[in-house]
């Protein structure tokens, strides 16, 4: 082992030893607001964090880090970054046990989809959605209609399938999402119709 | 609106990778003197799109109840997860009409409107309303023989709740057992019965999705039950289509069936497996089909 590789290994040793302590001068108290402003988000703030939701959750109880008694305290509390760049925040399976059994209404399942939709304004798309929105967009469903479909369809006297990508394409630009495909990408155009802009413009590049 | 004629969406997934399904779907439905109606231009419900943009996803799901308004059709679903996003989208534009009028302005662009006049349900919550337990009952012809069966409709079909009405009770659910009890077979508990399948994250983890699936599938192994009956085809993509990986990642044998509601109640009204799209099921339930007497008409390869 060299010199070097001696004091990354020390620095990974301290790294791990360092409290996980929550910066306060690094919150941002207007996160929750944002949430919020967010459809689906609104009931965030009745959350009186009894953990009915953690202890209901499937995946919580495989994947540790998906904890949404957790996840929710962290936003109250303005751990911005830390929700909006985290792996976590795409975990939710959308199965509604915890909305279904939370005392105080959030409706978590949803609020879920409101801080997902905010990772995705803030440049933290996660790249299997963006995959999602290419095949959306250009298939009008999520897998093609092409001729070995339609063949097999055939052979057991099943309607041919069709394709219709232009609607999608259309509602993608007035709500803005158009420019989160690779089409978009690639053209580098911003082309999207101005009045109904709901969302905004991908920012850098945190997601390629 | 007409009693029993339908839009029929189908959605993305059960038209490519679930072809007995919907086979089978329209095999039930026309026994039942239903009649569904294909809109070719019905896109994706927007399920995938709502971690996204939930207002998109909003939009793409009122262009399909749109174009089934327009013909003056209520809606029928087959996938769990379409269900659940048309039925809350339903719910949201009925109940917000600000909301409303904001899908609407975007659909215009494509001089569609949504007026809110159409209901949504999934076939087998149709088959439960509308034919009713008794009719199936009478209508039997071949004996199950109490078959055990694991009971999985997926979490959207009667969840969030409020936006199904509470057809059915989220914590003590029924509906589903009792269309499987109408074939003659017998819905058999397992302990892990309200646990989620896990597709949603499939994408995103599939460690987690895998440990999600096995882990139901495990359950419904130790319960003692022979299938695992299914009405969603992405919880299919996990059950069925992923069975063999999550044996391997888990290194437990499952070896489970997975058959549609729809194969399962043709079976015992006496279609053929052949008529029922069994040759696309991947785990074959041999031993069942033999042990009713269900017998393809060519034989199988």
């Amino acid at each position: 082992m060299n010199e070097n590789q001696d004091a990354e290994a020390v620095d990974e040793v301290t790294k791990a030893k360092e409290p996980k302590v929550i910066k306060f001068d690094e919150l941002d108290p207007n996160f929750k607001y944002e949430i919020q402003a967010e459809p689906s988000g609104e009931f965030i703030t009745r959350c009186y964090a009894c953990g009915t939701c953690t202890a209901s959750c499937p995946v919580r109880s495989i994947e540790e880090t998906f904890n949404p008694r957790r996840i929710i305290h962290m936003a109250l509390l303005g751990m911005k970054e830390q929700v909006l760049a985290s792996e976590f925040v795409w975990l939710c399976s959308t199965c509604y046990a915890c909305h279904e059994r939370c005392p105080q209404d959030v409706r978590i399942t949803e609020m879920m989809n409101a801080l997902k939709n905010l990772a995705v304004k803030n440049g933290y798309i996660h790249p299997a959605f963006t995959a999602q929105i290419d095949l959306i967009q250009g298939h009008g469903r999520l897998y093609e209609a092409d001729a070995f479909v339609n063949k097999k369809r055939a052979k057991i006297e099943l309607p041919e399938l069709t394709e219709s990508p232009d609607p999608i394409k259309t509602i993608f630009k007035a709500t803005g999402l158009y420019l989160y495909s690779s089409e978009a990408k690639e053209a580098g155009s911003a082309s999207t119709d101005a009045d109904a802009g709901a969302t905004t413009k991908p920012e850098g590049s945190k997601d390629e | 609106m007409s009693k029993k004629k339908f839009a029929l969406y189908l959605g993305c997934t059960v038209p490519v990778r679930a072809q007995n399904y919907e086979l089978s779907a329209r095999l039930i439905a026309k026994h039942f003197g239903i009649e569904l109606v294909d809109i070719p231009s019905f896109t994706c419900c927007g399920f995938p799109i709502k971690s996204v943009d939930q207002r998109s996803s909003l939009v793409m799901a009122a262009r399909n109840l749109a174009l089934a308004e327009k013909q003056g059709l209520d809606m029928v679903t087959l996938c769990t997860a379409c269900t659940g996003t048309q039925v809350e989208a339903n719910h949201q534009l009925k109940h917000d009409v600000k909301k409303l009028a904001q899908v609407n302005e975007i659909l215009k662009k494509e001089d569609l409107e949504y007026k809110g006049t159409v209901n949504v349900r999934h076939f087998a919550r149709v088959l439960y309303e509308d034919i009713g337990i008794e009719r199936i009952k009478q209508e039997v012809k071949v004996d199950l023989q109490s078959l055990p069966v694991a009971a999985h409709p997926g979490c959207h079909f009667f969840k969030p709740s409020e936006a199904f009405e509470n057809f059915d009770d989220p914590e003590n659910p029924h509906v589903y057992d009792d269309l499987i009890n109408a074939t003659g077979a017998r819905s058999n508990p397992y302990s892990e019965r309200e646990l989620c399948c896990g597709g949603a994250i499939l994408g995103i983890r599939v460690d987690v999705a895998y440990a999600m699936a096995g882990k139901k599938l495990a359950s419904i192994k130790d319960s003692g039950s022979e299938a695992m009956i299914l009405i969603c085809p992405f919880c299919n993509v996990m059950y069925e289509q992923n069975q063999k990986k999550i044996e391997k990642e888990l290194e437990q044998k499952f070896a489970m069936p997975c058959i549609y509601y729809t194969q399962l109640l043709g079976l015992a009204l006496g279609y053929t497996p052949d008529e029922l799209g069994f040759k696309i099921n991947r785990v074959k339930p041999t031993k069942i089909l033999e042990r009713i007497g269900a017998v393809s008409e060519k034989p199988a390869g």
